[in-house]
């Protein structure tokens, strides 16, 4: 399963890879794949933005707005009139 | 075990040297109670008081060597994490999280490197165990900055698989996932669990909204009556509470299957799919213009309602990305609107036109 690819805010300056494989580990739909000891974007339209990657990325090589997916979230800062914001003081399902 | 304490550690605090003695021994057997409490959280009830004291907790006989995993204080995480470790000795470094799971935790930074490091000092870890590597479940990566844990308290971050009954061919591996470890998966089955509390979540809403729909029913143009609502209203609030149920249940399970990316695509669709039979029902039924009007009905509100349910599941999902989502909503919610004034339209000219 796939989603709107185009949308992806995921970007990788390659220059400032030091090969670590950092990205390549904690990315939960394989974005990065290392190859000649240098991580490459295998597949971009995958990304979720859930900013693992660049949080883990040492070198600041990678940089991504990252968020939650979720609808209920962004009605949530429509209403609030903030940034989309999980309510997972509430029952919300995005807590399973 | 249940008890949230913000004051302490469940390992005693800070008192260190004695804490391996005093790390709460848990077992790795699952009782009754456990099962059934897993089934109520997926219900949604009392989710937010399934929760493990933060701490540092024993499996098995634990020793100076032996690992250290890393989880939420969501007790459903915790009681996989247990499960997994029968016959073995690890340490469990329970988080507080506020009773959120570590995906969702670690999304709003609660699963974070400022927890990590003052969980770690709390319990005094680097008095328990000689190795300085702790265990962070993979999906703890959104809050983690292991660079960060390593420079500010001295522990190695070492990612573990994305499932809990990964982890011991992780740990038999020396600390090495597979690919597939490394990948979330978003099975049948995986989608199939989320649906009950999908439906508690949005059932007060679309009860409310049928009850509106049962009570408009009694009116006509020969004034309100109680024939209307057991005819029209039943009818309108079977509508609502049928495609309420349909996307919220066929959604996550037919996902995969249904046309388009956008989930208010794919929940249109599934309510086309509901609207066409009483739709074309409707036309085949007597009274032209009823008919007409019926069939317009369903057409509008079915899709606009379900597209609505079933974009909701977006947050349940394991691929949706926020800017998608915020590209999907700009113009799916305006449509629903638009769909759901129409049908409501055609709806209520049904009732005076009879």
């Amino acid at each position: 399963m796939r989603y709107l690819e185009s949308a992806v805010t995921l970007e990788f300056l390659p220059e400032r890879c030091v090969g670590c494989g950092m990205c390549a580990k904690v990315c939960p739909h394989e974005v990065f794949r290392i190859e000649n000891k240098r991580a490459v974007l295998a597949d971009r339209g995958a990304c979720m933005e859930c900013g693992a990657c660049a949080k883990n990325c040492e070198h600041e090589a990678i940089s991504v707005r990252a968020g939650v997916g979720c609808a209920a979230a962004v009605l949530n800062g429509m209403v609030a009139g903030t940034e989309p914001t999980c309510d997972c003081s509430g029952n919300s399902s995005c807590c399973g | 075990m249940t008890n949230e304490c913000e004051c302490k550690c469940a390992c005693g605090g800070t008192a260190a040297g004695s804490n391996a003695a005093k790390a709460p021994r848990v077992s790795t057997q699952l009782t009754l109670t456990d099962r059934i409490g897993a089934i109520k959280v997926r219900w949604g009830i009392g989710r937010m008081s399934y929760r493990v004291v933060p701490g540092l907790y024993a499996v098995g006989d634990p020793q100076a060597e032996s690992p250290v995993l890393v989880s939420a204080n969501y007790k459903m995480s915790f009681d996989r994490l247990r499960r997994v470790l029968s016959g073995r000795n690890a340490w469990i470094l329970v988080l507080d999280t506020d009773g959120v799971n570590v995906w969702c935790s670690a999304g709003k930074g609660t699963f974070g490197t400022e927890e990590i490091v003052r969980r770690v000092q709390l319990c005094a870890v680097d008095r328990v165990v000689s190795h300085r590597t702790l265990v962070v479940p993979q999906l703890g990566a959104p809050g983690v900055s292991a660079h960060e844990v390593r420079r500010r308290c001295g522990f190695r971050v070492e990612y573990g698989p994305v499932r809990a009954e990964d982890l011991p061919a992780f740990l038999d591996a020396g600390m090495k996932a597979t690919p597939g470890m490394r990948r979330v998966r978003f099975g049948l089955r995986d989608r199939i669990v989320l649906i009950p509390v999908e439906l508690v979540t949005g059932a007060k809403y679309a009860l409310l909204l049928s009850a509106v729909f049962l009570l408009l029913g009694g009116l006509g143009a020969g004034g309100y009556s109680l024939a209307g609502i057991r005819t029209t209203g039943v009818e309108g609030a079977a509508l609502v509470l049928g495609a309420f149920l349909g996307g919220g249940i066929l959604g996550p399970i037919l996902l995969p299957w249904l046309p388009g990316r956008a989930f208010s695509v794919k929940g249109a669709v599934l309510g086309l799919v509901f609207a066409a039979g009483p739709g074309i029902y409707s036309l085949l039924g007597n009274g032209l213009a009823t008919s007409w009007l019926h069939a317009a009905t369903w057409l509008a509100l079915a899709p606009a309602l379900t597209s609505f349910v079933v974009m909701n599941f977006t947050g349940a999902s394991t691929f949706t990305s926020l800017s998608g989502v915020q590209r999907e909503m700009r113009y799916a919610l305006p449509m629903q609107a638009a769909f759901a004034v129409i049908g409501l339209g055609f709806w209520l000219s049904g009732l005076f036109v009879a």
